[in-house]
C-alpha cells in the first residue's frame, strides 16, 4: 500500500518535471513565433536592431554568439583535450582520482564569479597589452573557453576511458609508443564521444549568459577583430528583459526561440553521436 | 636457439609467478606450452615481449636472451624487440579503423607512409593469411564488421606487416569454433616455414597437432620441455603424465 503511493507520487513528480519543461516550451515559442511571422523571416534576420523603431534583426547578435562560441572552443578544445588525454592515458590513479573531481567542480562554480575574474583580471590584461576597451570576443572567448572545459574533460575522459585495453596492447605489441598508441589509435576509437563532448561543450557556450554579459562589452556591432566588443543573442535576452514590452518582448521570446531550438540540435546531435557508439 | 631463457624468475609483487626457468626455444618450429589455467603460461609468453612492462609490480630475474640478445638490458631498444617478436592475443582485437588502416597500423609506425609501398605491404599481409581474395574489395570497410576467425588472421596479417622474426600466440583459438581453429591451426603450419612460433594453449589436442615441441608448465614451473611426440606419448614426469591423460587440469 505505502508502495503504491510513493510509486504513484514519483510518477506525478516526473511527469510534472517534463510537464513544466514542456510548459516552458510552449510558452516561450507561443511569445516568440508571432513576431517572426509578423515582421517576416527575413527582417528577424537581418542586421537592425532597433526596438524603438521596430526593428528586430538579430544578425550582428547571432555572429556575436557565433564568434564567442567558435573562440571558446578554440581555446576549450586543445586545452580541454590534453587534459583529458593525460588524466586517461599518461597520469597515475592518484593524480586522477584527484584531477577529475577538481575539473568536474569548475563546472559547479557559478558563472558571475567567471565574469567577474574576466572583468578583474582579463579585460585590464587585455586593454593594457593588446589595446581596444578590454571588453572584447578574445575576453568573452578565454572565460567561455575555460567553462567549457569540464564538460569536454569529462566526456572525453570517460571515452578514453572505455577504449577496451586490449587495443592498447595491441598496439604496444606492434612496437608503438605511447604517444603513436594515443594519436593513432585511441583518439580515433574514442572520437565519437571526444565529438560528443565537443558539441555539449559547444552547447554550453552558446548558452552561457551572466559571464558573457559581464566581459563581451554589449555592444551591438559586428566586430572587426577579436579585440573588438560583441553582444550575444543570451545577453540581449537578459539586458534588454527587464524593460521591453510589446514587440520588443515578443522579439526577444523570439531570440530565445531560435537558441533553444540551436541547443536543441546540438544535443540531439551529441545524443546520436554516442547512441551509435553503443 | 632464437629464444633462451636462463633461471627465469618473474614475480607479481609478492607472488612468485615464475619459478626458476630455464629453455630454449629454436628456430622456424612451433613450440606449444601447455598446462592448467593460472600456471603461468601467458605471463611467459609475456615475457619474450616485455608485454609485463606494463603491468605495475612486476619483477623478473634471470637472463632472457633472444637473438642472443639480453632483452632486459639497458641497451635494449623495447620498441625494436616488440616488431622483432609479434603477438596474437586471445581475443581477436582488430582496431576499430579500417581493414586496410589495421595492417598499415604498424608499418605506419615504423615511418612508411608512401601509399604504394604501404598498398603492396597490405595486399602482402593479407594474402599470407589467406584473406586478401575474399576482403581486397572491402579494405576500406571497418575490421570489426569482419567475423571473429577473420579479424583473428587481420591481427595476425597486422603483425606480419612489420616483418617480425617471433609470433607468440596466446590462446589464439580460443575464441573460434572448431572449423575457424582448423583453420588459423593450418595458417600457423604454414607461417611457421618463415617465422618461429611459441603458443600458449589450454588445448592439448591443439598442442599435439601443430607443436614440434611442447612445454609443460604446473604452478609456475616448467615441469619438462620436449618434442610433441615424446610428451604426448612418453612423458618422463608423472605430473606431465597425470595432465595429459586428464587427471587434472
Amino acid at each position: 500500500m505505502k508502495d503504491k503511493i510513493a510509486e504513484k507520487l514519483l510518477l506525478f513528480i516526473a511527469f510534472s518535471a517534463i510537464g513544466s519543461l514542456l510548459l516552458i516550451t510552449f510558452f516561450i515559442f507561443q511569445q516568440g513565433i508571432p513576431l517572426i511571422f509578423k515582421i517576416g523571416l527575413g527582417n528577424f534576420f537581418s542586421m537592425h536592431w532597433s526596438p524603438t523603431r521596430g526593428q528586430f534583426g538579430i544578425l550582428s547578435m547571432i555572429i556575436g554568439s557565433l564568434m564567442v562560441t567558435v573562440g571558446a572552443l578554440i581555446v576549450g578544445i586543445p586545452f580541454g583535450l590534453a587534459c583529458a588525454i593525460y588524466l586517461a592515458e599518461f597520469s597515475s590513479k592518484m593524480v586522477q582520482k584527484t584531477l577529475k573531481p577538481i575539473i568536474e567542480l569548475l563546472a559547479g562554480i557559478p558563472s558571475v564569479v567567471y565574469g567577474f575574474i574576466g572583468i578583474v583580471i582579463l579585460v585590464p590584461f587585455i586593454r593594457t597589452h593588446f589595446g581596444g576597451p578590454g571588453f572584447s570576443v578574445l575576453a568573452s572567448s578565454i572565460i567561455l573557453g575555460i567553462m567549457i572545459l569540464p564538460t569536454i574533460v569529462s566526456i572525453s575522459y570517460d571515452s578514453l576511458i572505455a577504449v577496451p585495453n586490449t587495443y592498447r596492447e595491441g598496439s604496444y605489441a606492434l612496437g608503438a609508443t605511447k604517444w603513436q598508441t594515443v594519436v593513432k589509435l585511441l583518439i580515433p576509437a574514442a572520437r565519437s564521444g571526444i565529438v560528443a563532448g565537443i558539441i555539449l561543450g559547444m552547447g554550453r557556450a552558446i548558452g552561457e549568459t551572466m559571464a558573457v554579459i559581464m566581459i563581451a562589452g554589449n555592444a551591438l556591432k559586428i566586430p572587426h577583430s577579436i579585440l573588438d566588443s560583441v553582444r550575444t543573442l543570451t545577453s540581449t535576452i537578459a539586458l534588454e528583459l527587464g524593460y521591453a514590452t510589446g514587440d520588443h518582448r515578443a522579439a526577444l521570446f523570439a531570440c530565445g526561440a531560435f537558441l533553444f531550438i540551436i541547443i536543441i540540435t546540438l544535443n540531439i546531435i551529441a545524443i546520436r553521436i554516442t547512441g551509435r557508439r553503443e | 636457439m632464437i629464444v633462451k631463457t636462463a633461471h627465469l624468475n618473474l614475480y607479481y609483487g609478492s607472488f612468485h609467478a615464475l619459478k626458476d626457468i630455464d629453455l630454449s626455444i629454436k628456430e622456424n618450429l612451433i613450440t606449444g606450452i601447455i598446462g592448467p589455467s593460472g600456471c603461468g603460461k601467458s605471463t611467459l609468453l609475456r615475457v619474450f615481449n616485455r608485454m609485463n612492462d606494463l603491468i605495475q609490480g612486476v619483477r623478473i630475474t634471470g637472463a632472457v636472451l633472444i637473438d642472443r640478445e639480453d632483452i632486459h638490458s639497458p641497451i635494449c631498444d623495447l620498441i625494436l624487440l616488440r616488431k622483432k617478436v609479434g603477438m596474437v592475443f586471445q581475443r581477436p582485437n582488430a582496431f576499430p579503423l579500417s581493414i586496410f588502416d589495421n595492417i598499415a597500423y604498424g608499418p605506419r609506425i615504423w615511418g612508411i607512409t608512401d601509399k604504394k609501398t604501404l598498398r603492396g605491404i597490405v595486399e602482402r599481409s593479407l594474402a599470407a593469411v589467406d584473406l586478401f581474395s575474399v576482403l581486397k574489395d572491402r579494405l576500406k570497410k571497418s575490421a570489426l564488421s569482419l567475423s571473429a576467425e577473420e579479424r583473428q588472421r587481420l591481427c595476425i596479417a597486422r603483425l606480419l606487416a612489420v616483418e617480425p622474426e617471433i609470433l607468440l600466440m596466446d590462446e589464439p583459438c580460443s575464441a573460434l569454433d572448431p572449423i575457424a581453429t582448423g583453420k588459423i591451426e593450418e595458417l600457423m603450419l604454414v607461417l611457421k616455414q618463415k617465422y618461429t612460433i611459441i603458443i600458449v594453449t589450454h588445448n592439448m589436442q591443439q598442442a599435439a597437432r601443430i607443436a614440434d615441441e611442447v612445454g609443460f608448465m604446473l604452478l609456475g614451473e616448467l615441469i619438462e620441455f620436449d618434442s610433441a611426440k615424446k610428451i604426448f606419448t612418453n612423458p618422463s614426469d608423472k605430473r606431465t603424465f597425470d595432465y595429459i591423460s586428464g587427471r587434472f587440469g
